[in-house]
C-alpha cells in the first residue's frame, strides 16, 4: 500500500510540473484573446515551429543551446507579429468566427509547411537531462526546469503587464477596444505587440518542451485542443483563470494516466472540461 | 423554380459512371459526394451560427459502432446503422441541449465541441485491444467468394457505391431545402443575429437549435458510416479528431456554406485540388500540396468568405442588377 501512494505522490507532483507548462501556454493564448478577441487555432502549432527552430540552430547549425533557444524565442515572436499583420487583421471586422477559423487554415499551413521543411522523421535535440530520484520517486529534471521557467515567465509578463507603458496600454485595450484609439492610443501597434509576446510565450514553451518531447509535425495536436481547454474552462481572457485551470488539467492527465492509460487521462480532462462548462459556462473565474 | 438545367444535370450525373469511367474518376466522384453529403450536414447548423468543431465526434461514431458490431459481435451494419444513428443522437443531445439552454455561443461553442470530437479520438485510441487504436480498423471481409454482400453492407463494385451514396447525396440536398423553407430556418436566422431579440418574441430557441442539431450530427454520423464501409478501413485520425472536423467546416466555407450546392462545390473543389496538387507535384515533395491547400483556405477565408459559389451567386446577381440600375435616373 506504501508502493502505491508513492507512485500516486510521484504522479501527482509530476502533474504539478506538467502544470507549469500548461500554464505558460494557456497564458499566451489568453494574452491574444484578452487584447484583440480572437483565439489562435493554430497556438501550438507556432510552438511546434519554435521547436525545430531550437533543433535547426542546436543541431543542424552547431549553435550553443542557450542562443539557440534565444533566437528561437525571438523567431516566434516574429512569427506571432507577422501572423498578426497579416492574417488577423484583414479579418479583424469579419465574423467572430472566420477568426477562429482564419488560424486553423494557418494550422494547417504550418503542419504542411514544417512536414515539407523538416519531414515527418521523429527529431530530438538530444539533450538528455538526468532523473532525480527524492524519497523513492523519480523526477524529470527536464520538467522542474520547465516549471520554474513557465512560472518566471508568467511573473515576467505580470509584470511587463503593470509596471512598463505598453503593458498598461496592452491592459487598457483589452478593457476598452473602443475607446483607447481615441485617447491616442494606436491599436494596431498595440495589437501586433501583443501578438509578439504571445509568439515568444510560444517560442519560450517550445524551448522547454523540446526538452521533453520529440519533434515532428503533428506535435502540435497534442498540445493545442489542452490548451484551448485550460483556456476556456479559466475564462477565456482570464489569466489567472487559465492558470488554475492548467493545474486541474495537468492533475487529470497524471494522476489519470497513471490509474489507467495516457489517453484516459486525456478522456477524462475533456469529459471534466464539457461538464464543466454547463456547470460555470463563463469559466472558473469569469464573473456573470 | 422549375429548372430544367438542373434534372439534365443530374440526370448527367447518374449516367456517368455507366459511360465506362475509369476506377480512379469513379473514386474521386463517390469521394466527392460522400464529402457533399457530410458538408452539407455540417452546413446545416453551420449556417445558423452554430460553428460546430465536434462533427469529427459523429463521423467516428457512425463509423466504428458499425465497424465494431460487425467484427466483434456479427451485428449486421443493418442493425448497426439505427444503433450507431441512435448513439449519434443521444450524444448530441446531451452536448447540445446545455449548450443551448447555457447560450454557449460563438467561440466557447466552437471549443465545446472541439473538445467533443477529441475526446471520441481519444476514445477510440485508448480503447486499441478493440479498435485497433491509432492504426485503424478494417472490417472483417465478406468480399472473399462473392462480389458483395448484401447483410455485411459490402460490396466490391465502385457502381453500386456510387448510386448509394448519389442517394444519400440527394437526400441530404432535400433536408436542406426542407430546413430551408421551414419556418425554423427562419426562426433561427434570427436567433444567429440577435439571440435576446428572437427570445422576445417567444421563439424556444434551445428547441430550435436542439432540433438542427439533431439533423445535422445523425446526416453526419451516417457519412461516418458510408465511408467507413465504402473505404473497408476507418482509423482515428480520418474520422474523428480536431483535423477532420476542420476539414468539413473548410469545405463547407469554401463552397459557400449559405447555398444549397455550396458544400458539394467546397468537396469537389477541396478534393479536386488536393488530388492535382498531388499529381502536379508528385509524392517526392511530401507534404507540398498541404502546404498549398492550407495556405488557399487562409486566403479564401480572408477574401472570400462566402464560399465559391457564394461568392459566384453574388457576382451573377450583381451582372443582373447593374443594367437596369444603369438605366434608371438617380
Amino acid at each position: 500500500m506504501e508502493f502505491f501512494d508513492v507512485f500516486l505522490l510521484e504522479a501527482v507532483i509530476n502533474g504539478l510540473l506538467l502544470g507549469g507548462v500548461l500554464a505558460l501556454l494557456a497564458l499566451g493564448l489568453n494574452l491574444i484573446f484578452g487584447v484583440i478577441d480572437v483565439v489562435w487555432i493554430c497556438y501550438a502549432e507556432l510552438v511546434m515551429i519554435g521547436m525545430y527552430a531550437v533543433y535547426y540552430f542546436h543541431n543542424v547549425f552547431g549553435w550553443p543551446l542557450w542562443l539557440a533557444m534565444l533566437v528561437a524565442i525571438l523567431a516566434v515572436a516574429v512569427l506571432g507579429a507577422a501572423l498578426h499583420q497579416f492574417v488577423i487583421r484583414p479579418v479583424l471586422a469579419a465574423e467572430p468566427i472566420n477568426q477562429l477559423l482564419v488560424t486553423g487554415g494557418v494550422l494547417f499551413f504550418l503542419q504542411a509547411a514544417a512536414t515539407l521543411a523538416f519531414g515527418v522523421e521523429f527529431r530530438n535535440i538530444g539533450v538528455s537531462l538526468p532523473a532525480m530520484q527524492a524519497g523513492g520517486m523519480y523526477l524529470s529534471l527536464a520538467r522542474l526546469i520547465a516549471f520554474l521557467v513557465a512560472l518566471g515567465g508568467m511573473v515576467g509578463v505580470y509584470l511587463f503587464l503593470t509596471r512598463t507603458f505598453v503593458g498598461t496600454a496592452i491592459r487598457a485595450i483589452s478593457q476598452d477596444r473602443a475607446i483607447m484609439p481615441l485617447m491616442g492610443v494606436n491599436a494596431n501597434r498595440i495589437f501586433v505587440i501583443t501578438s509578439a509576446l504571445g509568439g515568444g510565450l510560444a517560442g519560450l514553451a517550445a524551448c522547454l518542451l523540446v526538452l521533453q518531447y520529440d519533434i515532428h509535425p503533428a506535435i502540435g495536436l497534442t498540445f493545442g485542443p489542452i490548451t484551448f481547454m485550460i483556456c476556456v474552462l479559466g475564462g477565456l481572457g482570464n489569466m489567472l483563470g487559465g492558470f488554475i485551470a492548467a493545474f486541474i488539467f495537468a492533475q487529470f492527465i497524471s494522476v489519470g494516466g497513471y490509474i489507467l492509460h495516457i489517453e484516459w487521462g486525456y478522456v477524462f480532462a475533456f469529459l471534466f472540461f464539457i461538464a464543466m462548462m454547463f456547470w460555470r459556462p463563463q469559466g472558473l473565474l469569469g464573473g456573470k | 423554380m422549375a429548372n430544367p438545367m438542373r434534372w439534365i444535370g443530374l440526370a448527367l450525373l447518374a449516367a456517368a459512371p455507366l459511360a465506362g469511367m475509369g476506377n480512379y474518376p469513379l473514386h474521386l466522384l463517390i469521394m466527392t459526394l460522400l464529402w457533399a453529403f457530410v458538408y452539407t450536414g455540417w452546413a446545416i447548423m453551420g449556417r445558423l451560427g452554430l460553428v460546430s468543431l465536434g462533427h469529427g465526434a459523429f463521423l467516428g461514431i457512425g463509423a466504428y459502432v458499425v465497424v465494431m458490431g460487425w467484427n466483434h459481435y456479427g451485428l449486421s451494419p443493418w442493425l448497426g446503422i439505427p444503433l450507431a444513428l441512435a448513439v449519434t443522437a443521444v450524444i448530441a443531445l446531451l452536448i447540445g441541449y446545455p449548450c443551448f439552454r447555457f447560450k454557449i455561443v460563438g467561440h466557447y461553442f466552437a471549443l465545446v465541441t472541439l473538445a467533443l470530437s477529441e475526446v471520441a479520438r481519444l476514445i477510440i485510441v485508448a480503447l486499441r485491444d478493440q479498435t485497433g487504436g491509432s492504426l485503424g480498423v478494417t472490417p472483417v471481409t465478406a468480399l472473399a467468394d462473392t462480389s458483395g454482400s448484401l447483410v455485411a453492407l459490402q460490396f466490391s463494385s465502385k457502381l453500386i457505391w456510387f448510386y448509394i451514396i448519389f442517394a444519400f447525396w440527394l437526400g441530404g440536398l432535400w433536408i436542406w431545402t426542407r430546413v430551408d423553407r421551414s419556418m425554423a430556418r427562419l426562426a433561427l436566422e434570427a436567433i444567429s443575429q440577435e439571440e435576446e431579440a428572437a427570445a422576445s418574441v417567444g421563439m424556444n430557441i434551445a428547441r430550435l437549435k436542439l432540433g438542427v442539431t439533431l439533423i445535422s450530427a445523425l446526416m453526419t454520423s451516417l457519412g461516418g458510416v458510408l465511408y467507413a464501409q465504402y473505404q473497408l478501413y476507418v482509423n482515428p485520425e480520418t474520422v474523428s479528431g480536431i483535423g477532420i472536423s476542420l476539414q468539413m467546416v473548410f469545405g463547407a466555407i469554401a463552397g459557400g456554406m449559405f447555398v444549397r450546392l455550396g458544400p458539394t462545390v467546397g468537396a469537389a473543389f477541396t478534393l479536386l485540388l488536393a488530388e492535382v496538387l498531388r499529381l502536379a507535384l508528385g509524392h517526392d515533395i511530401h507534404g507540398l500540396d498541404t502546404t498549398l491547400y492550407g495556405l488557399m483556405l487562409v486566403l479564401f477565408i480572408i477574401f472570400m468568405p462566402k464560399g465559391i459559389l457564394g461568392a459566384a451567386q453574388e457576382v451573377w446577381a450583381r451582372r443582373r442588377a447593374a443594367p437596369t440600375r444603369a438605366a434608371a435616373p438617380s
